[in-house]
């Protein structure tokens, strides 16, 4: 850590508000403590998570920099106030300024990675890579406490992606396969029909879908043959739930065209926007976590075209989320998670073969969280005039995460199965050596 | 005349349509197709393993198919199902001793190679990057040094001697990665690897002091760069000093005795001389029970990287003998493979005659599993004639994988596809076999059933386009059970296949589409049976 020369702050002062800011827990051990006596602790039920797939631009969001000029902010120099006094962000985001007492900002996360996939991993999974174990991301350990374990009795798999899967470095680490996620493929804003792999068959029409299965049935010899085998069983089992899906009411939360026209249009017709919308529909329906895969934001060039088509489309789909959620009492018992693997440099790179764009930057990078027990209407974390440095209170992705499962539910010094039996916390513990305090206390 | 020539001519379908349909009913003779009278206890496992079943008063399951065994046999040898023309050239063949000279084909046949190769890469975690660095290039040298040696039938106790004692660079002297594996040759982490892989112990199994002392052969394991990128040189050191206080101050074999080491000796090579004899059980258990493991998915010491006092074999009589036979092959583990397989154990029926877990434990069946993930993909292409992309979530030069590389001929752990990643493909993060899964969970079952992945391969197959063609619903019977079951429809099937194509709701090609799909959802495609 860092502290800016044009502040006052020395590097004791620093220290001592982040751990003011954090409840002092590295001073205290875990004994201590008690994850339950935190407000609403528990108070949430499931977590939708926006990844921002490639790491989008902390100042050209929700820590504008306008004053910068524009070797920092080429031509994104604009900021406009939200519903709550004080924050600023950038002025593609009109929807989200409506509606920023909703959520809280950390403008201050940071772990210092610039590759993309260890951020990433450090950015699901809460976790330091190096130690020789896989760790599972969050979504893995949410489905894993509040999955089929945990009283979850949907068909739709509690721990879903929209739409393409990021693969190995965000998914079920050691706890294995029957924890990773369901990527549902196809395009939610399609004309026609959302076609959820394996679930929506184009071209197959009901009559024959059933058909089909009649005369697999009728041709499994072997199943026939011994029913109470356990791998029979298994099977059985399986393709009593893929029908359920497939012909039954269960796959029916995929079909939009069960929500109105208008409501579709605010939300954008867009893949991300669209796909906002499935989320709402399948956290109704009790689904316990839901990863919105949004790709596009690794903008090493013409950066700001690419910005001055997305933030809108990223306004459409997350502010309309919020406001849906809200408007549909789900918020308070769901967590929006809005965040990306790192920043992006702030300094524009104008020159060849760059042309306008901007690299990675693990130092600093925005995080927004909303509902299930956060405080809305606030910021964490100040960063310098440019976006280059932290100011005052650093916010490292184990924090959030550890803050997440407290209103979770989930207590973060519970341990995992581990497949050769070592023992492994939810989250780290204060002896493994990880830097900051315990939860992200400004939020709740 | 080989009925397969007639077969495999399209345009003789119809115009011998009649010689056909005489020829296919007179193959089709039995109506049940999984099983073929009693059993018969073929050799000395069998007589072990019926013995034990008879103290138990468990029947023993009878004598699986002809249809069922040679599936079984190219999916459990080589990995790889066989064409429907293998299929019916065994079937059609009338000799006695039909059986095992198949099991003699498959035990040289390059696939061998590969799907062996797949199974030691997963043991020996062979993988380009996270959470261990092998690095590229190394794991490409490593795969095809394990992939040689099993092609040529290296005796195991050559195998392993090799993994332990190599000196060298990691991309030129391949088994030196054995220990860059083991968290580049950190003496615990090698004290856990070589115990788990080659001694089927599991970490927690060992005492501490058990884990110290073994650790101490491991701490003269220097390990050093070159010019190279990510080249690095596994070496001796004799003067590296081990400060970790878990490792003990001498080596101690895991047996209790103090190990002596001569003045410039690398305690390894004492180590290795002392693991791979054959009157070492630790060793040669290990490795026999893991034979069998493969073989029948089920260990007679089971989980087999088990072993520990309070897990002891079903039957200890079955694994002295293997390790023996093992001994007597002097460490020649294709001789075992052929063993096992042509044992009436082996060939026994999936149908069990009671549920319970005896039965299962004593082997008086064999037992069903879902392919592997690998394998159940590479069946697919093979039926349908088309191939698959890879990828790597790490940036690495190996990454393009050409499209006629087959699933199990993957060498790195870090390339990969999603389909091998839904169904189970291990991470290859810790050695363990039960880092497999073969379960079938619903979302699988949702990409088998309908994903246009999966749609898309039996509906656009170039391989299956003749086949789509016909309208005759005993050649499309005959054609869609060979090439995806590998048997003759029996006469039901039959029935029920010109049922579908007359009176269901697809026509035409749609129908002959939907009779495939239904053979590549039924048990019989899907599990080892």
């Amino acid at each position: 850590m860092k502290t800016n020369p044009n502040t006052n702050l020395t590097r004791r002062e620093v220290m001592s508000t982040t751990l003011l800011a954090v409840g002092g827990w590295w001073l205290v051990g875990p004994e201590s403590r008690a994850a339950s006596s935190v407000p609403n602790a528990g108070r949430a039920k499931a977590v939708i998570q926006i990844w921002m797939w490639g790491g989008p631009c902390h100042i050209d969001t929700f820590d504008p920099k306008p004053k910068a000029g524009y070797d920092y902010c080429g031509p994104l120099d604009k900021d406009i106030p939200t519903n709550v006094d004080g924050i600023r962000i950038n002025e593609n985001l009109p929807i989200l300024a409506k509606n920023a007492d909703k959520y809280a900002i950390i403008r201050t996360m940071t772990h210092g990675i610039n590759a993309h996939e260890t951020a990433s991993y450090v950015v699901q999974t809460g976790r330091k890579p190096g130690d020789g174990i896989v760790y599972p991301c969050v979504g893995a350990v949410v489905s894993y406490f509040k999955g089929y374990r945990g009283g979850y009795k949907g068909l739709i798999p509690p721990y879903v992606v929209l739409t393409r899967p990021q693969g190995r470095f965000s998914e079920a680490g050691f706890l294995g396969n029957r924890y990773k996620p369901f990527a549902t493929g196809g395009d939610p804003s399609s004309r026609t029909r959302f076609v959820v792999e394996g679930i929506v068959a184009e071209g197959i029409t009901e009559e024959r879908q059933k058909a089909r299965r009649d005369l697999m049935l009728g041709l499994d010899r072997l199943r026939a043959a011994r029913p109470s085998d356990p791998a029979i069983q298994e099977l059985d089992q399986a393709d009593h739930q893929a029908y359920e899906l497939i012909l039954g009411d269960a796959g029916k939360v995929f079909d939009l065209n069960q929500e109105k026209d208008e409501l579709r249009d605010r939300y954008g017709r867009t893949k991300f926007g669209q796909a906002c919308l499935v989320a709402r529909r399948l956290v109704e329906r009790g689904v316990p976590y839901v990863t919105i895969n949004y790709e596009g934001w690794d903008t090493h060039k013409q950066h700001f075209t690419a910005m001055k088509r997305m933030l809108p489309e990223l306004d459409k789909g997350f502010g309309t989320l919020l406001e849906d959620l809200h408007e549909r009492g789900l918020l308070d018992t769901t967590i929006v998670w809005w965040s990306g693997e790192f920043g992006r440099t702030p300094r524009v790179q104008w020159e060849p073969p760059w042309n306008g764009g901007r690299n990675h930057f693990g130092r600093v990078f925005c995080a927004v969280v909303a509902g299930g027990g956060f405080k809305g209407g606030r910021v964490v974390g100040e960063t310098d005039e440019k976006g280059e440095q932290i100011v005052r209170r650093p916010a490292y992705p184990w924090e959030l995460i550890r803050t997440m499962y407290v209103l979770l539910g989930i207590d973060p010094s519970a341990t995992l199965p581990h497949p050769q039996g070592r023992t492994v916390y939810v989250s780290p513990q204060p002896n493994e050596g990880y830097e900051g305090g315990e939860l992200v206390t400004e939020l709740l | 005349m080989n009925p397969w020539t007639i077969l495999n001519r399209p345009q003789v379908w119809s115009a011998v349509g009649v010689a056909a349909v005489l020829f296919v009913s007179a193959v089709t003779r039995a109506d049940d197709v999984v099983e073929d009278g009693p059993a018969q206890p073929k050799n000395r496992i069998d007589q072990i393993v019926f013995a034990r079943l008879q103290q138990l008063g468990i029947a023993p399951a009878r004598n699986c198919s002809d249809g069922v065994f040679v599936r079984r046999v190219y999916l459990d040898l080589i990995g790889t199902l066989p064409t429907a023309k293998e299929a019916s050239r065994f079937l059609n063949d009338s000799s006695p001793d039909k059986r095992a000279r198949l099991i003699e084909e498959l035990l040289v046949r390059e696939e061998f190679a590969d799907y062996w190769a797949m199974k030691w890469c997963d043991l020996l975690r062979v993988k380009a990057e996270f959470p261990v660095n092998l690095w590229p290039n190394g794991v490409q040298a490593y795969h095809r040094w394990i992939r040689d040696a099993i092609h040529t039938n290296m005796p195991y106790d050559r195998f392993v001697r090799a993994l332990l004692t190599s000196n060298g660079s990691n991309f030129r002297d391949p088994p030196v990665n054995f220990y860059r594996a083991a968290r580049d040759g950190d003496p615990i982490a090698c004290a856990q690897a070589v115990a788990l892989t080659f001694m089927a112990v599991r970490p927690e199994s060992l005492s501490r002091e058990q884990l110290g002392g073994m650790a101490a052969f491991f701490t003269k394991i220097g390990i050093k760069g070159t010019g190279e990128w990510k080249e690095s040189i596994v070496f001796f050191d004799p003067n590296k000093v081990c400060t970790n206080p878990a490792v003990g101050p001498q080596p101690v074999f895991p047996d209790g005795t103090p190990a002596k080491i001569p003045p410039g000796t690398d305690p390894r090579v004492v180590f290795a001389d002392w693991l791979v004899r054959p009157d070492n059980p630790w060793f040669t258990r290990a490795i026999a029970n893991r034979v069998w493991y493969w073989l029948f998915g089920r260990g007679i010491v089971h989980e087999p990287d088990d072993f520990r006092p309070e897990n002891p074999p079903s039957n200890p009589e079955l694994l002295d003998y293997l390790q023996q036979e093992l001994v007597n092959g002097r460490f020649d583990l294709r001789h075992l493979y052929r063993l096992i397989a042509n044992s009436q154990t082996y060939q026994l029926s999936p149908v069990a005659t009671t549920d319970s877990p005896q039965a299962t434990a004593n082997f008086a069946y064999y037992p069903m599993r879902r392919l592997e993930a690998e394998v159940l993909i590479d069946a697919i292409c093979m039926i349908t004639g088309t191939t698959e992309e890879y990828s790597s979530q790490v940036p690495e030069p190996f990454t393009w994988v050409p499209r006629t590389v087959r699933s199990i001929q993957l060498a790195d752990g870090s390339i990969s596809s999603p389909f091998l990643e839904m169904f189970g493909r291990p991470p290859r993060d810790t050695g363990l076999e039960s880092e497999r899964s073969n379960r079938l969970t619903p979302e699988q079952r949702l990409h088998l059933l309908n994903s246009s992945h999966i749609r898309r391969k039996i509906e656009q197959s170039p391989k299956l386009a003749t086949l789509y063609s016909l309208r005759d619903p005993q050649e499309i019977a005959v054609r869609a059970y060979l090439t995806v079951l590998s048997r003759y429809p029996s006469a039901d099937e039959q029935q029920r296949v010109r049922e579908y194509l007359q009176n269901g709701p697809a026509r035409g090609r749609d129908a002959v589409i939907d009779i495939v799909w239904a053979l590549f959802n039924s048990s019989e495609f899907l599990y080892r049976h």
